[in-house]
């Protein structure tokens, strides 16, 4: 074999001899043997049989029950859509329970609501509930009462008075120019009669950018 | 690397103290010699600056696990690409990618300044010295500084937040960076014609491109932010009104109503005051964005670790926004108006009620965002605000916007006649009207989604029907054929019809808003081979068969793999992949709590939005959450006509006609002769 100098100094050999293979073959056949390649069970195939177990189901994150009826029922969905998860997301508990599969503040949550629910109180009965043990910040939207109105209201309020007061100041500068406006006069040298003017005024009126 | 790092951040500090005052003092007094030492003051704190990126950079590529911030925000198996990204992944670092912007945005200004400028340029060395200078500070005296070493050096480090590991991840927080720092650019120009009393047209014209450029960067930032949200964070929306993305969205508004009214100050000399007001709230707010990021004052998915850095934005900001707007206050009288408003129906009018209602949104986003800690002070009891409050108030907003997007451009400048209005208006209407018709015989019956539609279809009538006038014109006039004269109008006068691309951009993502009103999703358990169906509001139903779960190695992190067959109406569509992923570090060891890949399917009419919830027991027992999300693919391709149009826009060049139109008048001040 003729030995070849890597970059890094060490010397390496560039080709194999048929002796040199099946030592290299006898040496990988002892180090895995027959027994450890046929351990392992099948796959699962699709539709066959019980699902196989993962190797690593800690990789797959925190263990999950079934879905149920109610994890898809519209009705709980729009109450928890109203209620704030408590774990700090920041988010709804539909969409943190259905979204970050590590917490297991909004889960508890959606027992909580689906348990209401079965003993057959309200959507509006379910999210007081909530209300009374948690405080209003449970809530994604503040309730329409109190000093919360201004939160709904004051935006709208202000834009349509400004819109109000725009609209009587705009109406006063039109005022103001129309009664300052006089007839136009043509330019000196200009050979251009009014009513050419006008019809000037009125293409570049037209034309504007 | 980090000696010199730290040292050349103090260095960086002290020229900026220095080019302060020297650009302020050399301004003031006329001083050549120290205006030319401002100006170089900008150019060196910029290498400075840039000396200390490339430390850090260097530090991150090396492994210097002994650099707390090199240890908290990579490992050794992250891949370069992250490795390079994790420049501004943290608090620390991004403060030193800001102030490094700044100062490049700041030497490229003063370079690329035409000298007829020149009495501005002092005043802009000065304000770009100030602010680098303080967010220098805050990294030197707000513990915040990256280059802080450990007492101890860790084997491995942290590695990078898993939702941080993707593309749109890599260029949002840049692109949004860009948007924030290059505002500060037209802000020091106003302020500059603000302390030089130079108020006239100049520095618009000085400012118009870098204003342009930082509506784009902050454009490109929130649609890149956008999508990011929507393939990665997994819940299968792209928007949820939290503080951190209300506050990208702040600046801008405020931009875009400066874009507009601008244009009235362009063109009638009106508005002055207005624009100045505009470009130093701009400003002011994305200074305030950067706060509620970092101060923690706000709770948001977004924010970074709560630190003292808060106080010192806090501060700036109230030094900053008193010391703007005295001098604002001072300058009023010098800001007359050239001209007054002839006429309500004008397109300067709809200008300013185009103006009321950014201003209008943008107020309503900050009083949502701020009206917990208002609540707090008030009721003593801190409110959630969520989605379902700002879409109550900004939806009806938003399309009032929409539908003055299609009035104003119609609408002709001074005064519009009834028969002008009828010209421009007719198709456009009856367009829309048709459009709604369309919807109510098809079955739509949401309110907003038909609004929005319906205006959309208004919007885009309008601007249609301006190329096809602007290309019929040339036609008839010059002879061209259809292609050269649709070429060459746009290519004429970029501006206005690069912004009716940039309209064609908003009606499309308003559209693809109104699409979210038809989302429908659903959970499924499915063993290997068993099948969940959804039905999609175009009334398809799609059959996702599980066909199992593997699990394999990667170069950071240990996949789990769920393949699901994905067929529509019977006729088969492919495979999809959703993953669960637990990432790790070099030695094996787990860093962060498992992350979700989404399994997405996108054509134009709507997206299959699959995630992984996990497993049932160990097995392949798998939980699903199925999403349809209608016309999702529009709101990226909106994001694009959106920065196409943008780019024309500021792209140079364009008649010599047009930019006299643009830059027609000189407003001679007060008692100026």
């Amino acid at each position: 074999m003729k030995p070849v100098r890597r970059l890094d100094g060490w010397a390496v050999r560039r080709t194999l001899t048929r002796r040199g293979f099946l030592a290299a073959g006898l040496g990988l056949l002892t180090a895995c043997p027959p027994n450890r390649l046929t351990a392992q069970t099948p796959d699962s195939l699709p539709g066959t049989g019980p699902s196989g177990k993962l190797w690593d189901p800690s990789r797959a994150g925190r263990p999950l029950s079934p879905v149920t009826a109610a994890d898809n029922d519209a009705a709980i969905q729009a109450i928890e859509k109203q209620i704030r998860c408590t774990c700090g997301c920041n988010l709804d508990v539909y969409t943190c329970r259905t979204t970050d599969f590590t917490c297991g503040t909004s889960p508890a949550m959606h027992r909580h609501v689906v348990a209401l629910a079965e003993r057959g109180q309200t959507a509006q009965q379910i999210i007081e509930q909530f209300v009374k043990e948690n405080g209003v910040a449970i809530l994604m939207a503040p309730p329409k009462r109190g000093f919360n109105l201004a939160g709904y209201f004051v935006p709208s309020v202000l834009i349509v008075v400004a819109g109000v007061i725009l609209a009587l100041v705009l109406r006063r500068w039109s005022r103001a120019a129309n009664a300052a406006r006089v007839a136009p006069e043509p330019f000196a040298g200009v050979a251009a009669s009014p009513d050419e003017l006008e019809r000037l005024r009125r293409e570049l009126e037209r034309l504007s950018v | 690397m980090t000696v010199l790092g730290t040292l050349v951040l103090w260095l960086a500090f002290l020229i900026g103290v220095w080019g302060g005052l020297a650009g302020l003092v050399g301004g003031w007094k006329a001083r050549p010699d120290l205006q030319r030492s401002a100006r170089h003051a900008v150019f060196a704190m910029c290498g400075a600056l840039l000396v200390a990126v490339a430390s850090l950079e260097w530090a991150l590529f090396q492994h210097d696990f002994n650099v707390e911030y090199v240890a908290a925000y990579t490992s050794r198996n992250l891949p370069i690409f992250y490795t390079w990204s994790a420049l501004y992944a943290g608090q620390k670092g991004s403060l030193l990618f800001w102030s490094t912007v700044l100062t490049v945005f700041g030497s490229l200004a003063l370079a690329l300044t035409p000298r007829r400028h020149r009495e501005l340029l002092p005043y802009v060395a000065a304000v770009v010295s100030i602010v680098a200078a303080f967010f220098v500070s805050v990294m030197l005296f707000g513990q915040a500084n990256p280059f802080q070493r450990l007492p101890y050096t860790p084997l491995d480090g942290n590695g990078l937040n898993p939702q941080l590991q993707n593309p749109g991840m890599v260029f949002h927080p840049p692109m949004l960076y860009l948007g924030y720092i290059s505002i500060t650019i037209p802000y020091a120009f106003a302020m500059a014609a603000l302390l030089s009393k130079r108020l006239d047209a100049d520095w618009l014209v000085a400012i118009r491109k870098w204003t342009l450029l930082s509506w784009l960067f902050l454009s490109i930032g929130i649609c890149l932010g956008m999508w990011w949200a929507y393939v990665e964070l997994g819940w299968g929306g792209y928007w949820a009104w939290d503080p951190v993305e209300n506050a990208s969205l702040l600046p801008w508004l405020t931009m875009t109503a400066f874009l507009h009214s601008v244009m009235i100050q362009e063109k009638r000399g009106m508005l002055k005051k207005w624009n100045l007001a505009l470009i130093i709230g701009s400003w002011l707010l994305s200074i305030f964005g950067t706060f509620i990021t970092r101060s923690g004052v706000i709770s948001s998915v977004h924010s970074f670790t709560q630190s003292n850095v808060g106080y010192f934005f806090l501060f700036f900001l109230i030094v900053a926004g008193t010391a703007s707007f005295a001098l604002y206050a001072s300058r009023l009288p010098l800001l007359t108006a050239e001209a007054t408003l002839e006429s309500m129906v004008s397109r300067e009018a709809s200008f300013l009620f185009n103006n009321l209602l950014f201003i209008g949104i943008a107020f309503s986003v900050l009083w949502g965002t701020l009206f917990p800690i208002l609540s707090e002070l008030v009721q003593g009891t801190k409110v959630t605000v969520g989605p379902p409050f700002f879409n109550q108030v900004n939806i009806p907003l938003g399309l009032a916007l929409l539908a003055l997007t299609g009035i104003g451009p119609l609408i002709a400048w001074r005064r519009a006649s009834l028969p002008n209005l009828e010209r421009q208006f007719a198709v456009p209407a009856a367009t829309g009207t048709f459009a709604i018709l369309i919807l109510l015989v098809a079955g739509m019956r949401d309110f907003y989604a038909l609004v929005a539609i319906a205006l959309g279809a208004f919007v885009l009538a309008t601007v249609v029907q301006e190329f096809a006038r602007g290309a019929r014109a040339r036609h008839r006039q010059y002879g061209e054929g259809w292609a050269l004269a649709l070429g060459r109008l746009l290519a004429r006068n970029r501006r206005r019809y690069g912004g009716y691309i940039v309209h064609t951009g908003m009606v499309i993502l308003f559209v693809a808003f109104a699409g979210m009103a038809f989302k429908t999703d659903t959970e499924a358990t499915l063993r290997p081979g068993e099948s969940a169906t959804i039905k999609s509001p175009y009334g398809w139903t799609y059959t996702l068969t599980h066909l199992g779960v593997s699990q394999y190695d990667a170069l950071n992190r240990k996949v789990t793999a769920a393949t699901l067959d994905v067929s529509r109406d019977g006729r088969r569509l492919g495979i999809l992949t959703t993953e669960k992923r637990q990432h790790v570090d070099a030695l094996g060891r787990d860093t962060f709590q498992p992350s979700t890949e989404v399994g997405i399917r996108s054509d134009l009419r709507e997206d299959l939005y699959v995630v992984l919830a996990g497993v049932v027991n160990g097995t392949e027992q798998a939980v699903f959450r199925f999403t349809i999300n209608p016309l999702v693919w529009w709101v990226w391709y909106g994001g694009m006509v959106l920065a196409v149009g943008g780019l024309i826009v500021m792209w140079p060049g364009g008649s010599p006609a047009a930019k006299r139109s643009q830059a027609g008048y000189s407003v001679r001040l007060v008692g100026e002769q």
